[in-house]
């Protein structure tokens, strides 16, 4: 394996990394506002974060593109601050793989929001815990299942993305060239042996990971 | 304790006023559907009653036309759920120090006490998971006492417990009755449990009070007579005077006397014992000739229909100043011995239930 797979490599793991993290502290109020509220922004907000499953990713990184561009609303007020443009920096990739990946985040954490119901949140409450710590004390606890799942899978899903990488990100190594946009460029140059070893990696990951997932599942480890 | 909630529910409207001791057990006693259970959410806080007014120990916990509503995390009560609401992610010593540590008793005051109240020091390591149905209650019920809590909520603790379990359980409960200082709630539909465990009863249907009161006086009432119908009956206070030698043990209350069989408690302690309506016929005369062994002189203090049809109720005073019993005699039979309110007559218990 050359230095510049090895590169992609590790960006990958940074990136998937730091949106794992990221989209935790955001998933989370965005699952229990889905599960407690009587809203009727519920349905459309739910429909929103869950956009990304069905749209191809070129979609996503098109708008996100024309969004974050200098002619884009977004972009133009950066600009307007004097902020750096996102497009093709990592910022913009992590900007990207978050709005990507967030219904793999979101809808774990929701349905074991969902599952332990009001019940125990009561309790709590009725043992003087204030809601904010009936959260931490009682409900993450109880999620957490939800929360390793969603972990996992947003985890693995930014590792996995292609089309909004390449759209948001372009290609530049060292930069914004993660595994999958790496593995691309060696099959289109025909170095068939670099890409086996970072395709093969990918397999045997993927692999690992769900089995993470359906075997911790078979022990009754992650699903109460 | 005070309390008035009026809420409109899709077809169903609560609407109580309820002005309650501040001391002993208050059962809230209805069929399910009736809105004790939402009475009891209202108190706690888990469910709002808009205009709704509540003071428990001379402090308002709700007062809306003020804008006062304390969310319940600021109400220093003890809530007991019906299925086992037990933290499954902490040990039962965990639990009971979950509401012990915020509720401002991190030394732990009363723990010990607790603990042998009801049993479950054996149990403190020990995970949720692996407790019985009423070892959970117990915890449950030791939890919420440790946030010495100013009031008591038990949202039909023993439904969810088969008839073995609920015996198990049920001393425990007079225990803490007569340990604790501060009111309890008690919503159930088991008359049993009631009779057993209550002061005052709060008679719920409909999302409405029909009647409320000291136990004894209100179930002894004709009117609620008529519509509990087969639960309709009285509860006596008894003392156990002596265990004879046929094996029948001895009570005795003011106003008379009662015979039971079995073994029961020791001579002299309180046993409280049921007896249905149905479960006691008239006499004119004190007959020798029947096997039925209590016999009880009375006068009829008045008469009213019955809910079961071709049935009359019949409000007894027992003795002088005795307690009240209610028979449930078949119409035919009232006309031939011409029952009526002043004459004296002999009550025929066939059953007495014991609590």
């Amino acid at each position: 394996m050359d230095a510049s797979s090895l590169a992609a490599i590790w960006l990958t793991c940074k990136l998937a990394a730091l949106v794992t993290a990221l989209l935790l502290l955001i998933g989370t109020p965005i699952a229990w506002w889905l599960t407690h509220t009587r809203s009727r922004l519920k349905g459309p907000v739910g429909a929103v974060v869950a956009l990304p499953l069905v749209l191809p990713p070129t979609v996503l990184g098109f708008y996100l593109l024309l969004c974050f561009g200098p002619q884009g609303f977004i972009g133009g007020a950066m600009d307007a601050v004097g902020l750096q443009r996102l497009p093709f920096t990592f910022a913009g990739l992590v900007v990207a793989s978050i709005l990507y990946s967030l219904p793999f985040v979101v809808q774990p954490i929701q349905n074991a929001f969902e599952a332990i119901g009001r019940r125990p949140l009561e309790v709590a409450a009725s043992l003087r815990a204030t809601p904010l710590d009936a959260f931490f004390s009682v409900a993450v606890p109880l999620a957490r299942p939800g929360f390793v799942t969603a972990a996992i899978l947003g985890f693995a899903h930014t590792v996995g993305e292609f089309g909004v990488v390449l759209m948001m990100g372009g290609n530049i190594p060292g930069k914004t060239q993660v595994l999958s946009v790496k593995i691309y460029d060696y099959v289109e140059n025909g170095d068939y042996a670099q890409a086996h070893w970072l395709a093969g990696g990918m397999v045997f990951f993927s692999f690992i990971v769900l089995l993470l997932l359906y075997g911790g599942r078979g022990r009754g480890a992650w699903s109460r | 304790m005070e309390a008035r909630f009026r809420v409109a529910y899709p077809g169903f409207t609560l609407d109580v006023d309820l002005d309650l001791p501040e001391k002993g057990v208050t059962a809230l006693f209805g069929p399910s559907g009736s809105g004790k259970t939402t009475v009891l959410r209202c108190v706690a806080g888990l469910e709002r009653a808009p205009g709704g007014f509540l003071a428990v120990a001379g402090k308002v916990w709700q007062d809306d036309a003020n804008g006062i509503f304390l969310p319940t995390h600021e109400r220093p009560l003890g809530l007991v759920f019906q299925e086992a609401s037990l933290f499954p992610h902490l040990s039962v010593r965990g639990n009971l120090e979950y509401g012990m540590k915020r509720a401002g008793n991190a030394r732990g005051e009363g723990f010990d006490t607790m603990l042998d109240l009801l049993g479950i020091r054996a149990l403190l390591a020990r995970d949720p998971g692996r407790l019985s149905g009423g070892e959970r209650q117990r915890v449950a019920i030791a939890r919420a006492l440790l946030t010495r809590p100013r009031l008591l909520l038990l949202d039909e603790p023993l439904a969810a417990l088969d008839m073995k379990k609920k015996q198990e359980i049920l001393p425990y409960l007079e225990a803490l009755r007569a340990e604790l200082d501060i009111p309890v709630l008690y919503v159930s539909h088991a008359p049993d449990e009631v009779a057993r465990l209550a002061d005052h009863l709060v008679l719920i249907e409909n999302g409405r009070v029909a009647a409320s009161g000291a136990l004894m006086e209100t179930l002894a009432r004709l009117d609620l007579g008529a519509a509990l119908t087969d639960d309709a009956g009285v509860v006596l206070e008894t003392t156990v005077a002596a265990h004879e030698a046929d094996d029948l043990a001895r009570l005795e209350f003011p106003g008379g006397r009662l015979y039971v069989s079995g073994h029961l408690r020791p001579p002299g302690s309180r046993l409280r014992c049921r007896i249905r309506a149905s479960d006691v016929s008239l006499a004119l005369g004190a007959h020798s000739d029947t096997s039925i062994l209590n016999l009880l002189p009375a006068t009829v203090v008045a008469v009213a229909g019955a809910e079961t049809p071709g049935h009359s109720l019949v409000q007894l005073q027992l003795a002088d100043g005795g307690p009240l019993l209610l028979a449930r005699i078949t119409e035919r039979s009232r006309r031939a011995l011409a029952i009526a309110p002043g004459m004296a007559v002999v009550a025929q218990v066939k059953s007495v239930a014991l609590l």
